[in-house]
């Protein structure tokens, strides 16, 4: 009969410092002034993204993504990322394009509660090679317990309490802690404060200073928000300063966690957008058949993302208007 | 008697043990199929949550993403995934539906890896996502699952999500919510539960034309069995008319039958 020792302690890295003063020192020295913080994607990226640093992606993995922020990223080659993989799906898939393809390694650890699967549609072949090969160090969480990292992070505070991870080997390979309830002598598993170098995060609206709405669920975006020390925000449409004014209880971001706002219609795709376009399924499943084998998707790379400009030129490339104008009538079920 | 294949057999068996009222938070694919049949069927009154935020959709078509639109299509809240996973941790959702690449004897899953170095598995699977809280926090898992034993297995190469670890008492031990655990595992040959003491899988009922030593044969552990044996209720003409016109029309799930 099998038998399993009870998980106690962990054993898996702890890529973040939880030192929440260490937090609030950065925090107090961030600028802070309502100015306009709109600019391309290409700039929001070579400013704001640097190599080594640690990268949290907003959304559910291919639901309300930064595609437009990811594929920059891998765009401009940056090298040694650290990221938070609360169920990514798709933008896991584009940021590990930049390993095992010759062009340097892009991701190098990775907290991972969801990484490789794209849901319903199946595994991803190449994301599987890269997480198979050993060259990313990896740290098991679940949804749920990375939320918390980001909500510990947001709160200020270096840890949060959770019931979940529990004697599992989720937990053997985490970083968290197992602590005794100093008010029932309940056995809680503590998770330490993640405050990512930088996140991206695509929303439905957004002002010129970075005052967001989003529509639909908020996922964990609240608390990544606030979490991340730098924040790129890319919005389906700029609005006017009035409009955010006008009614205060839908702003979800508020412009002082923000530091770039650039404007990117379509940016999810070709992921989901609630109430604006579905996801392209035939497109995905395209990237999935041409990840089986290392040189059909080196060619697929180089034609939808190494060898193009800029997302305008990529939405394009895959059917532009008309396909976009399905997509959208796919999501209102007309 | 209705022609069906195993997938509709399995989905509608594991559509009839969710009870009017309660709360479930599903994943997409075949659990999802199963909630939305006992919605449409046997639980109008069944509130369905997914981990992303969605709560109370009227699901008109299969979500492909536990967070894409449909998950709070004409809902009741669409909120965040903090939200639900503390719902259940509160205790007030009834049941979860979960899969997996592994399940042993106690119900303990594994979604996240084959092979012993962690760093460099032989295959890498998704890991946890939603499933290792939902399986935590919720009152009942419910597995669906085909049923062979490459899954099936003595013994599991990662606990992704705890089952009832290495027996009686050992989810509370290690500090799992008290009276928490595996339910139910639906596969395409028979419906098991855990037995109460041993907290060992136990065939409850095997599915129409199915033998007892078909289900061992395909178990890499020793099942119990149950007494008296049932017999799972073949798909009333009901359930297979809406499971095959309004939850599945593509076939998406039941064309893997």
């Amino acid at each position: 009969m099998a038998r399993y020792k009870a998980q106690l302690q962990s054993k898996g890295p702890l890529f973040t410092s939880p030192d929440c003063n260490a937090a609030r020192e950065y925090f107090r020295s961030k600028p802070k002034g309502m100015v306009n913080k709109v600019m391309s994607v290409s700039d929001a990226v070579a400013q704001f993204v640097s190599d080594g640093d640690y990268l949290a992606s907003g959304g559910f993995g291919g639901d309300r993504i930064a595609t437009a922020v990811m594929h920059e990223i891998v765009r401009q080659n940056k090298r040694g990322l650290g990221l938070a993989g609360h169920t990514t799906t798709h933008d896991f898939q584009i940021l590990c394009a930049g390993n095992q393809t010759g062009r340097g390694q892009l991701l190098k650890r990775v907290d991972s509660a969801y990484i490789v699967g794209l849901e319903a549609r199946g595994l991803s072949p190449h994301a599987r090679r890269v997480m198979q090969s050993g060259e990313v160090e990896v740290c098991e969480w679940s949804n749920y317990t990375l939320a918390l990292r980001f909500q510990a992070a947001a709160m200020g505070v270096p840890f949060l309490p959770a019931r979940s991870l529990a004697g599992s080997d989720t937990f053997r390979h985490s970083a968290a802690v197992q602590i005794t309830c100093p008010f029932t002598g309940e056995t809680l598993i503590a998770v330490p404060a993640l405050w990512p170098d930088v996140a991206a995060i695509h929303v439905h609206e957004a002002d010129h200073y970075g005052n967001c709405r989003i529509r639909g669920t908020s996922v964990a975006d609240w608390h990544v928000a606030r979490a991340a020390k730098k924040l790129i925000i890319s919005c389906e449409r700029l609005i006017d300063n009035d409009e955010i004014r006008r009614d205060p209880t839908v702003t979800v971001i508020p412009f002082y966690c923000v530091d770039a706002v650039c404007e990117v219609r379509f940016g999810s795709y070709p992921g989901n957008m609630p109430y604006e376009y579905f996801s392209d399924e035939e497109h995905l499943r395209q990237w999935l058949v041409a990840e089986a084998g290392v040189d059909s998707y080196r060619e697929f790379l180089d034609r939808f993302l190494f060898g193009i400009q800029d997302f305008a030129e990529y939405l394009e490339v895959c059917g532009g208007a008309q396909r976009l104008e399905e997509l959208r009538n796919e999501e209102l079920m007309v | 008697m209705p022609e069906f294949n195993s997938m509709e057999m399995m989905i509608c068996a594991a559509a009839r043990l969710i009870d009017d009222g309660a709360m479930v938070v599903v994943g997409t694919g075949a659990p999802c199929a199963a909630s939305m049949l006992a919605q449409k069927t046997s639980a109008p009154n069944l509130t369905l949550m997914f981990e992303a935020g969605g709560v109370g959709p009227l699901l008109q078509r299969m979500p492909i993403s536990v967070g894409d639109s449909r998950t709070f299509h004409q809902g009741l809240m669409a909120t965040s995934m903090g939200d639900v996973m503390e719902t259940c941790q509160r205790g007030l959702v009834d049941y979860t539906f979960l899969g997996g690449a592994q399940i042993d004897m106690f119900g303990n899953l594994n979604s996240t890896r084959i092979g012993a170095d962690h760093q460099q598995p032989t295959v890498r699977f998704p890991g946890s996502g939603g499933a290792n809280d939902l399986g935590s926090l919720c009152w009942r898992i419910l597995v669906i699952t085909p049923h062979d034993r490459r899954r099936f297995t003595e013994r599991l190469d990662f606990i992704t999500t705890p089952g009832f670890l290495d027996g009686p008492g050992a989810r509370e031990k290690a500090g799992l919510p008290p009276g928490t655990g595996p339910y139910k595992v639906i596969t395409n040959l028979a419906v098991m539960e855990f037995h109460e003491q041993s907290k060992r899988m136990q065939v409850e009922s095997l599915h129409p034309n199915v033998m007892l030593d078909e289900v061992q044969a395909n178990t890499g552990f020793e099942l119990l069995v149950k007494e008296p044996l049932g017999r799972t209720p073949t798909p009333d003409d009901e359930q297979l008319r809406v499971l095959r016109e309004e939850v599945d029309p593509q076939r998406y799930i039941i064309g893997r039958g």
